[in-house]
């Protein structure tokens, strides 16, 4: 599938240019220096091209254009450049830079990081360890080719000339063309001394200390504090009156705001204000509103499902994502078929820090403070919600309490925009946890439905799988939409999954936007995105086929990953192809004792898939080993087993880390999440109604890695996609019950256990 | 007009008496260590120690600590690092780290009065704490990390730091 808009930094011409002193939320080596707010004085420097700088005493700072939310990615892609420089990594500091036009396409997403970024930083940090070799050789009196560069020095024999050094002399090359730069020797894995092995992630020490700063601890002189007043539907809720009589006794209270939004991102918002957040969360209570709402406002789950299987019912609707000839001929010649519909229900954020944003005017540039994963996407939404360029719009960099996709769609930029432009003063807008959910871009609920045919032996000659939900990418960025077989868009993040490594005979895909979810809520992008629930459907049939013919699921899985064909693989991103998810298959199969004996109303079970792009291919898979209570229908996970191939591993700690993270994701959305939409909004707004995970639900994990030095993929969400299939495959092998619904509840394995 | 001490220091609060502890530490005293995260006292973000004991400064009246010992993250290494800020690191616990602040906090306050928890009293105490990281396992060994460490009273201690 097209990403039609990926940043292309590689093209980026590569300079030398002095560092000019500006602005920088830094990380430093140093825990006291993390994460502070202020002036950044860089001396002239070395700046073989964007993305790092040295100065003339040996400094190496990398400028990282990816948010901090978590993953370490500063890290891990501080990392790469100095491996390839041949820094001192103890003299490396890691800046997390604002907006600039100059970064180009700013997105932390998508597991994307370190992926797209190897690439280009391989090659900048080679430039420049070239550049250094060459003007140290210079200074030593030597051939370059006699010369090599370890940790910040350029060595001539056991004679060496500091990286500081040389840049204090000046002199160094000017530049790189695109040519010269595709022709850079990065190095053979066999030399890489910083990338791999056990390192700490420079952004922990601040985030135990109190001192690492979010969104939320941005601050201003003479800010006004604001909470909205929530709409009773996230998109056609119009005010109708304020009435703030109630509000004027509250200590602190400073007026309301009814938003007039040009840009149509927060319809029918009210903002109380306050001198505090106490007087303006106070204020709210006691403000009286009245809107006007539209038609969504009595739309409920069971109306989106209604839509979605009309949807998925007219075969002449949506957007042909897999296409093969023969579909219907296989089926019409099947010795035997299957069909089966598996469903989603609505599924939270919840990310820990509240959404907020500071917003005020200075110096003729309206600065926004507030954490966000797609600047690129929101800054044109800013220009029109505040009438000014772009360019006089800038996003200061925070840490992230949490993305896991909800800062994606930067929203909650907008009203504290809007809210400052109209008072003239900075505005601090903090949600609560019940605006917060009520305001979130939540995992749409999805109906899928999957057919199978079967010919001699079991094989499968033909699949069609569709799959109807709300599409965030139709909704917020329209334009990264390609185009399937029949000409019309789809939203790769509502259908990644789907397009498997399986080879099936003919195989079909069909994507359907369900517009009545569309209208109703603004769907969103949640961590592990399409893979997180399209799996849910392919990989449970998979296991209902293999059971259906009479095949061992393992077996039958491993027979369809061959390799053949589309699924052969290619350079430089999937080498391999299905063979590879195959081999992770089988050794967590093994791993995990697959075939084994084991006690009344335990079982085993598998899922496999290739992570969040076809692109990008992390092949995944997982054994969990659950007990079923059969009274209760409780499950209880008592084990994960993952194998992930991900290519070359930057920073194994925190590559694990976030293999832990994501595999604990998807139990909690196997088992403990799912919201209600009733009434034009989502019903459980906080903790108590909505319940993830806890440390007492943590099973015993067993995470292995590949070892590998194919390209480095994606890590943050691929182990997400496999838990809830491999759980809902072992619920059957442990008792029978097949459940078709996420979250699984017991009251579903029960009526499960009753056609068993 | 509450009267206490934050961190060794004493400060009276200036706004309404049934502001939350939360707001007052981070909005009037710039103690912005101690996070928001659900404001009903049920993810923990927000634990901080009163009289060594810990609460969720979301749901407390700042007039309930008057007269009382208040101790928040930027507080308990007392100048230095505690050992379960140390084991934390040396874990590499923290994810995004919003949560951090109260799960280190709530730890410091089991290892002070249970300093072997076993694995199920480390649960009990640390169930309320949420993770949306879900960095738990992390978390459950940087609790046996500082417990093995002896963090009990450690707060006058230093520890070693890896950078």
């Amino acid at each position: 599938m097209n990403r039609p808009l990926l940043p292309d930094p590689g093209r980026r011409r590569f300079m030398v240019a002095a560092v000019a002193a500006g602005a920088a939320f830094g990380f430093a080596a140093t825990a006291e220096a993390a994460v502070s707010m202020g002036p950044y004085a860089g001396a002239p420097a070395f700046e073989p091209s964007l993305w790092y700088a040295i100065d003339s005493q040996g400094v190496v700072t990398v400028n990282v254009v990816r948010a901090e939310m978590g993953q370490h990615v500063g890290t891990a892609l501080a990392r790469i450049v100095a491996d390839e420089l041949e820094a001192d990594w103890d003299r490396v500091r890691i800046v997390h830079v604002d907006t600039d036009p100059k970064w180009g396409l700013m997105v932390t997403g998508g597991s994307w990081s370190v992926w797209q970024s190897y690439p280009f930083l391989s090659q900048a940090g080679a430039a420049g360890r070239i550049a250094l070799i060459e003007a140290g050789a210079k200074i030593l009196g030597v051939p370059a080719s006699s010369c090599i560069a370890r940790k910040g020095e350029v060595f001539a024999g056991k004679r060496a000339v500091s990286y500081g050094d040389i840049v204090a002399r000046g002199g160094l090359r000017a530049g790189f063309t695109d040519k010269e730069l595709a022709a850079l020797p990065i190095k053979p894995a066999s030399e890489r001394r910083l990338i791999g092995g056990e390192f700490q992630a420079r952004d922990i020490p601040a985030k135990t200390n109190g001192s690492a700063v979010f969104g939320i601890d941005a601050k201003i002189a003479g800010m006004v504090f604001a909470r909205p007043v929530m709409p009773p539907t996230r998109n056609e809720s119009r005010v109708v009156s304020v009435d703030e009589s109630g509000a004027k006794g509250v200590p602190g209270y400073l007026g309301h705001l009814v938003l007039d939004d040009p840009s149509g991102t927060v319809p029918g918002w009210v903002l109380a204000l306050g001198d505090s957040f106490v007087a303006a969360d106070r204020a709210v209570r006691a403000l009286k509103v009245t809107w006007e709402n539209g038609p969504t406002a009595k739309v409920s789950d069971a109306d989106l499902e209604a839509r979605a299987r009309a949807l998925i019912a007219d075969e002449a609707a949506g957007s042909l994502v897999v296409a093969d000839p023969g579909v219907e001929a296989a089926f019409a010649s099947a010795k035997s078929k299957l069909e089966a519909e598996y469903a989603t229900d609505a599924a939270l954020h919840f990310q820990m820090e509240p959404l907020n944003a500071l917003a005020f005017e200075r110096n003729g540039v309206f600065e926004i403070h507030t954490g966000n994963q797609w600047q690129s996407l929101i800054l044109p939404t800013l220009a029109k919600a505040l009438g000014r360029p772009e360019a006089s719009i800038v996003l200061k960099t925070y840490l992230l309490g949490g993305g896991f996709g909800r800062r994606l769609n930067g929203d909650y930029a907008v009203p504290a925009a809007l809210a400052a432009k109209a008072l003239g003063k900075p505005v601090k807008l903090v949600l609560t946890r019940e605006d917060d959910t009520l305001f979130d871009s939540f995992r749409s609920p999805s109906v899928q439905r999957v057919r199978m045919a079967f010919g001699e032996g079991g094989r499968v000659t033909a699949m069609d799988h569709a799959a109807a939900a709300g599409w965030p990418t139709e909704v917020m960025a329209p334009f990264f939409m390609p185009k399937g077989a029949n000409d019309r868009p789809f939203d790769p993040f509502a259908i990644n999954g789907a397009n498997h490594w399986y080879s099936v005979g003919a195989h079909r895909v069909r994507a359907l936007s369900n517009d009545l979810a569309n209208r109703a809520f603004r769907p969103g992008w949640l961590r592990s995105v399409g893979p997180g629930w399209t799996n849910w459907a392919v990989e449970s049939a998979m296991d209902e086929a293999a059971h259906a013919t009479g095949q061992d699921p393992l077996a039958f899985r491993l027979k369809m990953l061959d390799g053949a064909g589309r699924n052969a693989g290619s350079a430089p991103n999937a080498v391999g192809g299905a063979k590879r998810q195959a081999a992770v298959l089988s050794r967590v199969a093994k791993a995990a004792g697959w075939g084994g004996k084991l006690p009344a109303g335990v079982g085993l079970g598998l899922a496999t898939t290739f992570g969040q792009e076809r692109d990008m291919p992390t092949w995944t898979a997982c054994c969990a080993r659950v007990r079923v209570d059969r009274k209760t229908g409780g499950v209880k996970v008592e084990k994960l087993h993952l194998v992930v191939d991900a290519g070359a591993i930057i920073h194994p700690d925190g590559a694990l880390a976030q293999m832990e993270g994501a595999a604990l994701w998807g139990l909690s959305l196997a088992l403990h999440e799912g919201a209600t939409f009733r009434d034009g909004r989502i019903q459980e707004t906080n903790l108590g109604a909505y319940t993830p995970l806890r440390m007492s639900d943590v099973p015993d994990l067993q995470i292995d890695f590949v070892d590998s030095d194919h390209a480095p993929v994606g890590l943050g969400e691929p182990a997400t996609t496999v838990i809830a299939p491999a759980i809902g495959n072992a619920i059957f092998n442990a008792v029978g019950a097949r459940v078709r619904r996420l979250p699984i509840r017991p009251d579903a394995v029960l009526a499960a256990l009753k056609t068993a | 007009m509450a009267k206490f001490e934050v961190n060794g220091r004493s400060v009276q609060n200036r706004g309404p008496d049934d502001a939350p502890l939360l707001w007052v530490l981070r909005d009037e005293l710039g103690l912005t260590g101690t996070k928001f995260g659900c404001g009903v006292g049920q993810c923990g973000a927000c634990t901080v120690h009163v009289d060594g004991q810990a609460i969720r400064a979301c749901l407390t009246p700042v007039s309930a600590v008057d007269g009382l010992k208040v101790t928040t993250i930027e507080g308990l290494g007392a100048g230095g690092v505690h050992p379960v800020q140390a084991a934390w690191v040396e874990a590499q616990a923290p994810q995004c780290g919003y949560c951090q602040s109260g799960q280190i906090m709530q730890a410091a306050a089991l290892l002070s009065s249970n300093p072997n928890p076993s694995d199920a009293e480390i649960e009990a105490a640390m169930d309320g704490n949420l993770c949306r990281c879900m960095a738990y396992v992390r978390i459950r060994k940087a609790v046996k990390l500082a417990a093995r460490k002896g963090a009990r009273g450690g707060s006058a201690r230093r520890a070693e730091v890896r950078s």
